[in-house]
């Protein structure tokens, strides 16, 4: 085989081979597209459904597609069905749990991750399996328990269940991010004569506000999308979340599809995006550290 | 850790930091665990008063129940099918979400959307999709010649509980394909490219290397799913409300149903109870294979 040969032997494979690797990565994207339809394909109708007017919906065969695009929808939700109030109170719970999630879980998971104590082992085992309860299960109990103190249909009730429920996220990551800060740094000013408290507060704390706000972002989203408990103890659509006050618009005898979906729409976009910024750490507190 | 500066101190000085978390955990996650062991004991008025001790008399009422077979077959069918399909399809797509290619960070954000927005509202979407005169299944099964009827896939009991399967298994897909990317991603570039360099056909690779180092993220991703998938209440609840009549109930929402619909609670606590364990086990199983000893031990 002469060297001309050779070489042109060896381009062609090349070419081949870039051929080849052109045809598989155009076909994984294909593939890619295509599973991330199937996906997002609820959404996407959705979407379609909540831009068609009021005439559309009721189409038999349905359209794929509006005739006419109707983004007044997403305004007139508002009046249409109560969404405003359903909107307000679902603000109030999540944000409420939010702060109060965070006032109870920061200290907890700073003082275990710099800690040794007897209480420490049976207190991260509690937590560990509190994480793994849903308040599903437990319905009945949080029920007469929420009557005895009068906590039903209640803001209050609502968001004490939620705090409570989604504090083993919320210490089990805080005590990761606490425990990646080095120790030295908190001695130092230990030395330097700082209390045990300015420590943690002028020092730990801002070194530690990553991981404070994705769990904060994450107790949010909980109590955000939470439903069986709002389902079960808010009677009155003056203290129900979206969750529970659209899942009851769909039992009426004229359901307003278009604007039953403007309105999920409106409260889920916000959700999806929050989520996405907290992705790299979810993963890690929801298995407790045991996958990264 | 050094233990210059802090010293292994007493439980009590411990009370003003873990204090609030602790009295919250007791009071509303541990106090309904025992309110619902007794009042599974307790004979409970219609309007939830406590009238005095029942016995066993509720644990005999719920299984006298002639709903409560069907409903005990149906759950084990929806946790094994569930869980099985989710696991064995969230490793392809893991897979697919690791590799190299334009528009992965679009597959990657579809797949996290069914696992961010609130569940009741997926399933009220996929309610409106398979409604059989409006919904837009309807359409595509015309327009494909399917069928040519309109056909109710959630009114028929035949395939409202299939339909209901596979709806779980796709929001159940998210957590755990992300569990695995998580994993994937731990793994080092160098075994996974010599799984391939040694000419070992990619399918023998993936079996004999990927999957192995693999396994704990797999594992773990299956317990906590199928803690998930037993106690899911949304989907099955807005589709369908466990119906028509108890066909598509799992035990989730069948107790439910006997508690805040048939007003019996000591009978659905009793069904409560038996729940508990179920989830008991998987905790378990959840603690043999996590490091949270890695966290105790610092």
């Amino acid at each position: 085989m002469t060297i001309t040969q050779i070489n042109k032997k060896r381009k062609t494979s090349r070419k081949k081979r870039s051929k080849n690797s052109r045809i598989k990565s155009v076909s994984l994207s294909l593939t890619g597209i295509i599973v991330a339809f199937l996906f997002i394909f609820p959404y996407v109708t959705m979407l379609s459904t909540a831009l068609k007017p009021k005439s559309d919906i009721t189409d038999m065969p349905p359209t794929y597609f509006p005739k006419i695009y109707e983004w007044g929808n997403f305004i007139k939700v508002f009046q249409e069905i109560p969404f405003g109030m359903y909107m307000r109170n679902t603000l109030v719970i999540s944000i409420a749990t939010m702060i109060i999630g965070i006032i109870v879980a920061v200290p907890a998971a700073y003082y275990v991750a710099r800690n040794n104590f007897r209480l420490r082992t049976p207190f991260l085992l509690l937590v560990l399996i509190t994480q793994m309860f849903s308040p599903t299960s437990l319905l009945i109990g949080i029920y007469r328990e929420l009557s005895i103190f009068n906590l039903v249909n209640t803001y209050q009730g609502l968001i004490l269940v939620n705090v409570s429920f989604n504090l083993a996220f919320s210490v089990w990551i805080l005590s990761s991010f606490f425990k990646s800060i080095p120790v030295e740094i908190e001695e130092a000013a230990f030395i330097d004569g700082a209390s045990r408290f300015q420590t943690f507060r002028k020092i730990s704390l801002p070194l530690a506000a990553p991981g404070i706000v994705t769990t904060a972002i994450f107790t949010f989203i909980a109590a955000w999308n939470e439903y069986v408990v709002a389902y079960t103890l808010a009677s009155s659509p003056e203290k129900q979340p979206f969750s529970v006050g659209l899942s009851l618009l769909t039992g009426l005898y004229e359901v307003k599809w278009n604007f039953l979906f403007a309105g999920s729409l409106i409260a889920i976009i916000p959700i999806i995006i929050l989520f996405i910024s907290i992705e790299k750490y979810l993963v890690g507190g929801l298995t407790a550290g045991s996958v990264k | 850790m050094s233990t210059k500066t802090f010293k292994k101190g007493s439980s009590f000085r411990s009370l003003p930091w873990i204090g609030p978390a602790l009295l919250l955990i007791f009071i509303f996650v541990l106090w309904p665990v025992v309110e619902l062991f007794l009042v599974s004991f307790r004979e409970i008025s219609v309007s939830g008063l406590i009238k005095g001790w029942a016995g066993t008399e509720n644990y005999k009422a719920l299984l006298d129940n002639s709903d409560l077979s069907g409903t005990l077959r149906r759950t084990a069918i929806w946790l094994v099918v569930v869980v099985t399909l989710t696991m064995a399809l969230s490793l392809p797509l893991a897979q697919l979400m690791n590799a190299n290619f334009r528009g992965r960070r679009f597959l990657r954000y579809s797949v996290i959307v069914p696992w961010a927005a609130s569940l009741v509202i997926t399933a009220t979407s996929w309610k409106w999709i398979l409604d059989p005169y409006f919904g837009i299944v309807t359409r595509i099964i015309v327009d494909l010649r399917i069928a040519e009827e309109p056909v109710d896939l959630l009114g028929d009991p035949r395939t409202s509980f299939i339909v209901l399967l596979a709806v779980g298994i796709t929001v159940s897909l998210p957590f755990t394909s992300y569990v695995l990317l998580a994993g994937l991603q731990a793994i080092p570039k160098e075994i996974m490219e010599a799984s391939l360099v040694d000419g070992a056909s990619a399918w023998k690779g993936y079996w004999a290397i990927t999957f192995p180092l693999l396994r704990p993220a797999f594992l773990v991703a299956a317990v906590i799913n199928s803690v998930y998938v037993f106690n899911s209440f949304p989907i099955i609840w807005v589709m369908t409300k466990g119906g028509p009549a108890y066909e598509t109930d799992t035990t989730t929402t069948f107790a439910y149903k006997v508690a805040f619909r048939d007003q019996d609670i000591g009978q659905s606590a009793s069904l409560a109870v038996g729940n508990f364990f179920v989830i008991l086990i998987f905790i378990m199983l959840f603690l043999k294979l996590s490091k949270w000893k890695e966290l105790d031990q610092r």
